[in-house]
């Protein structure tokens, strides 16, 4: 008995030993990331069985987490990151470059960001049930002017990084008639909710016929549920660009595993568990190699999007277009 | 013996002065309603402390003492017993806040019977008549044990007979464990019933206490006013 | 009359004001750190004045529904006696410690598009019924409040000693304006005054139902400040509006609630004489039909959808239930620890702060005091602790004093001669005075504690998740059905808490 004992605290001893000696990554990460349907389980297995190194996420806030601790953060690595806050971000002198070749990138824009790596991808878009509306529009001019008995959930600009999507995708298509556009979709518009799930689960539950989502949402549908009943409407007018990306903390302690994590991103292990763990498309991954579900997916034919520079500008004012529009 | 030394006490528009010795064992203060009387149990108790003067017990000054540490018990008009806890509970507070003890048991049971209330501690007071829990009450200043008893317009919620009855009782009982009272009350039958002597708190005074038969047989002129108006 | 001045003033009421400050303390430093780490204060736009005034009028309107009709509601259940009536007024408690998410999808699967009542009006021919808009916001927030309303109200009718009302039917008297209307003035500006303070913080609620922009309120431009801006100074300033807006409001109604004026009565079964008559028991049956309607059917139709969702829960839902239930029953033992000495006036306005601070900048200013010290992580379980304690505390407040204060009038004097002082008093006298609110309290507490999101997600490391936030990641997760299932058993975890405290006090009732 007590020989056991004595054996099983050794055993521990060694462990701890082995522990404390294993280098530490630690990646902050959205609080989906790491749930076990998230694509958070996958890289990490993946990535440990490269570096010898524990892997340890930290979910919650990201950029905002990042900007309080700011030089005393822990994260050597943050993932998921989106493109409204990378100016902010940048600014804040708290980021380092990733030093890696983009070219392999497979995205529909061009990308030369020398800090911020995309790792997925995806377009808004507003997702229907085939059941309820036979007849989608067929453009972003065809659903302005739908008739008004259309319900439509759409996020909150100002609470949700779709919602600005929304906003910048009808000031690229309208312009300085944004206004006039939102006035329009406004009686359509049953409620704007707080975030991206509100708005989905209105739309399942039936509450609404078309939702603010992405151009991937219905890939979860066919492939999780094998129903095939939902899909996304695509506009000739394009569609904006949704892109979320890691980046690496210049305060890391752990500089050459952060790079490694960095070069990680890009292989073809950590992209092609993207689209079935994250329901997007992936940054590096050519078409041929996405899941059929994902192939078969209707895409647009032109994809909006405004740099950081550009969408900082414009904001505000897109923001107030909407806000003004819906407030009468 | 209780002595008031130069009291007063002033609120907003109502002023009391008392300045007088109260000495006999059963002492009734009468007079009008809002006149001051339990102004003054309330100071003597230790519940309100006057604008000027000294409360003092046999010579000590008591004013400055918290309620408890006065030689006084009291029995109010009402609650006069905790309504979660057992007869037996309640009383068991006159003597000590922990669980009592045998011999704290069995000074209980005997109060209770003293009061006519024998095997009935396990009971709550909601399950008790109005005299019985006069009673209890009695049983609970009686187990306290201290010099003074005040009564402050005890069992006015009971009906004439079952009033003279418990009076009689406390009378009794606090005469057989030499306990002096002191009682408020509004019914000057009552103190011609118990008290030894009388006295009149009325127009912002207490006068002096007088033997109840010569109060009430040459009246003065506040008691004729009180009487006529009552 | 000088009866009046005596009893209170003799006794103790160890160190409230110290106490007080302590809470005070407690909310006013993490807004003073984020204020100090922003480097002042921001300017205000007319979109942040538009959502102030949003705030305002629909706080008051929704307060004022509340109580309204929380009025006949209560008055049926304390004077009706019918099987089950214990476990309704348990039952109706419910919506209030629903979270918000939870409970937005009851009501619109009730009230909305595709909702009961839009099914039952298409069925008949009739137009069709948007929840959405101001209206929608206003119904939510009824929802939510009512049952606290109705419980705040009940609990006074139920202090009011059955001797007054034995008395009353003796006497053939109006038992309305004798006995009633002189509660009613105590209890009502006070539940106004909670109800008031909570809607003012609304955010989700608005944000979903609102219909858009239109039902902007403070929070909502908090958060906006805060995340998508990171405006420290502008979050602060919209804060302190905030939280000057709250305890000015619940000031002004406070003072106006005129003190306790009844006397104590003795533990009997509550007899009424009045309410026996046949319209008077009609129209009792229809409000308590009306409120059961009203309140229950959302519940039930969250029941109904959650129960397919149970089956097919994932691990991670039941470690996270698991650590939501030992969160709760922690954070009721520390909020009843800090309530009963603040039981007074002075206690429960510092009480109020801790409802009227958002609870982003109040989570932020903590993070930012504790991160120099240790790990944010270390600090999440006593942190989250602390905010649930600061959020329930302005409830269990508001529910404790006026018993606390009537125990003391009715039983400080035999206390005070008895010499019982100090914990004595609290363990022979008040505590046992108090079963009643105290287990309501604690079962409110542990319930909303349950129903919390966390203003933590900054101190969160991810493996502590608790059942609101994974309720949230399964819905993240295109997990409808389990998320679904998930409300459920957030819902009967919430309400089980619930019902054991408040068994354990309502014994009696």
């Amino acid at each position: 008995m007590l020989g056991r004992t004595l054996a099983a605290g050794m055993i521990a001893a060694t462990a701890t030993m082995a522990a404390a000696e294993t280098p530490v990554l630690t990646v902050y990460a959205g609080d989906y990331f790491k749930s076990e349907w998230g694509p958070g389980p996958g890289i990490e297995a993946g990535f440990e069985a490269r570096c010898g190194c524990d892997l340890v996420y930290k979910t919650g806030e990201l950029l905002p987490r990042i900007l309080l601790e700011d030089e005393r953060t822990e994260a050597d690595v943050v993932i998921g990151l989106t493109s409204d806050v990378t100016k902010k971000a940048r600014e804040s002198g708290l980021f380092a470059p990733h030093g890696l070749d983009t070219s392999a990138l497979t995205l529909p824009v061009a990308w030369q960001d020398d800090t911020f790596l995309p790792f997925n991808y995806g377009h808004t878009a507003f997702v229907y049930n085939k059941e309820k509306v036979a007849t989608p529009p067929a453009s972003f001019d065809d659903l302005l002017n739908a008739p008004d008995d259309l319900r439509l959930v759409i996020q909150d600009p100002r609470s949700s990084i779709s919602g600005l999507a929304l906003v910048l995708w009808v000031h690229a298509v309208y312009g300085d008639e944004a206004e006039a556009a939102w006035a329009k979709l406004a009686p359509k518009i049953v409620t704007v909710t707080k975030g991206w799930s509100e708005s989905y689960g209105l739309f399942t539950d039936g509450e609404a016929d078309m939702v603010l989502s992405y151009t991937t949402s219905p890939a979860y549908h066919i492939i999780a549920e094998e129903d095939d009943t939902k899909a996304a409407a695509i506009f000739p007018e394009g569609h904006y660009f949704m892109v979320e990306l890691a980046a690496k903390l210049a305060t890391t302690d752990n500089p050459e595993l952060a790079d490694q994590f960095m070069a990680y991103v890009l292989t073809e292990d950590f992209q092609s568990m993207i689209p079935t763990s994250n329901w997007s498309l992936p940054s590096a991954l050519p078409q041929e190699k996405w899941p059929e579900g994902f192939r078969a997916l209707p895409m647009p034919e032109k994809v909006l999007f405004y740099n950081e520079d550009e969408a900082a500008a414009l904001r505000d004012e897109a923001i107030e277009a909407w806000r003004s529009a819906l407030s009468r | 013996m209780l002595e008031l030394r130069r009291i007063a006490y002033h609120q907003e528009d109502f002023h009391l002065t008392a300045d007088t010795r109260i000495s006999a064992g059963f002492t009734a203060l009468i007079g009008p309603s809002g006149a001051g009387k339990s102004t003054l149990l309330n100071m003597i108790a230790g519940f309100l402390a006057p604008t000027s003067g000294q409360v003092l017990w046999d010579g000590q000054e008591i004013s400055g003492l918290p309620p408890a540490k006065r030689p006084v018990s009291i029995l109010f008009q009402d609650n006069n017993l905790f309504p979660h806890l057992t007869v037996r509970a309640n009383l068991a507070l006159a003597m000590t806040t922990r669980r009592p003890d045998a011999d704290q048991l069995a000074r209980i049971e005997a109060a209770l019977a003293q009061v006519g209330l024998g095997g009935m501690g396990g009971r709550r007071p909601a399950a008790l008549s109005g005299g019985q829990q006069g009673r209890a009450a009695l049983a609970r200043v009686l187990l306290q044990d201290r010099p003074l008893m005040l009564l402050d317009e005890p069992f006015s919620a009971l009906g004439p007979a079952l009033r003279s009855e418990m009076l009689d009782l406390v009378a009794r009982l606090a005469a057989e464990q030499g306990i002096r009272v002191l009682m408020v009350s509004h019914a000057p039958e009552d103190a011609r019933r118990v008290a030894d002597e009388v006295a009149l708190v009325s127009q912002g005074a207490l006068h002096p206490p007088q033997p109840t038969q010569g109060f009430f047989a040459t009246p003065s002129k506040q008691l004729q006013a009180y009487l006529g108006d009552g | 009359m000088a009866q009046r001045a005596l009893p209170l003033s003799s006794l103790p009421r160890s160190g409230a004001g110290l106490w007080a400050l302590l809470v005070a303390g407690l909310v006013i430093g993490p807004v003073t750190a984020v204020i100090w780490r922003a480097g002042g204060l921001g300017a205000l736009g007319p979109a942040d004045f538009d959502a102030l005034w949003f705030t305002l009028w629909q706080a008051a309107v929704s307060a004022g529904l509340s109580v309204a009709l929380a009025v006949p509601v209560a008055r049926a259940l304390s004077r009706q006696r019918f099987p089950g009536r214990g476990a309704l007024i348990a039952l109706l408690g419910a919506p209030f410690i629903l979270p918000v998410i939870v409970a937005v999808l009851g009501l619109l699967a009730v009230f909305g598009g595709n909702g009961l009542v839009n099914q039952l009006t298409g069925a008949l021919g009739l137009p069709r019924i948007d929840i959405y808009g101001y209206h929608g916001v206003i119904l939510a927030h009824v929802f939510f409040n009512l049952p606290l309303a109705t419980r705040l109200i009940l609990q006074g009718w139920l202090a009011i000693p059955a001797e007054r009302f034995r008395l009353a039917a003796s006497l053939g008297a109006p038992v309305g304006r004798l006995l009633e209307r002189p509660m009613l003035r105590r209890i009502a500006p006070g539940a106004f005054a909670v109800i008031f303070v909570i809607c003012l913080t609304s955010f989700a609620v608005a944000l979903t139902l609102g219909g858009g922009p239109r039902a902007t309120t403070v929070e909502l431009a908090i958060y906006q400040a805060f995340k998508f801006d990171f405006d420290l100074a502008k979050a602060a300033t919209l804060a302190l509006v905030q939280l000057a807006l709250g305890i000015g409001s619940a000031l002004a109604l406070l003072l106006l609630s005129p003190p306790d004026g009844f006397g104590a009565g003795l533990d009997r079964l509550q007899a009424r004489w009045d309410g026996r008559s046949r319209p008077a028991g009609l129209c009792d049956a229809l409000w308590i039909g009306f409120a059961a309607l009203f309140l229950l059917t959302p519940l039930a139709m969250i029941v109904l959808a959650g129960l397919p969702g149970l089956m097919v829960l994932p691990v991670e839902t039941w470690q996270a239930a698991l650590r939501s239930v030992s969160v709760a029953l922690g954070a009721t033992a520390l909020t009843l620890v800090l309530a009963l000495p603040l039981a007074t006036r002075a206690g429960e306005l510092a009480g109020l702060l801790g409802v009227a601070v958002s609870g982003l900048v109040l989570g932020t200013g903590l993070f930012l005091i504790v991160q120099p010290l240790m790990r944010p992580a270390e600090a999440a379980l006593p942190v989250t602790l602390l905010v649930n304690a600061l959020m329930a505390l302005p409830f269990v407040l508001r529910i404790l004093r006026p018993e606390l204060d009537a125990a003391r009038a009715d039983f400080g004097r035999l206390a005070a001669t008895l010499g019982i002082t100090g914990f004595a008093l609290w363990r022979i006298v008040l505590l046992p005075r108090l079963r009643r609110p105290l287990g309501f309290a604690a079962g409110l507490t542990a319930a909303l504690s349950m129903g919390d999101l966390g203003v933590i997600a900054l101190f969160a490391d991810g493996e502590h998740a608790t059942l609101p936030l994974q309720l949230y990641r399964l819905m993240a997760a295109y997990r409808m059905e389990a998320a679904q299932g998930a409300a459920l058993l957030l819902l009967t975890l919430s309400l089980g808490l619930f019902w054991l405290f408040d068994k354990g006090g309502r014994a009696n009732a």
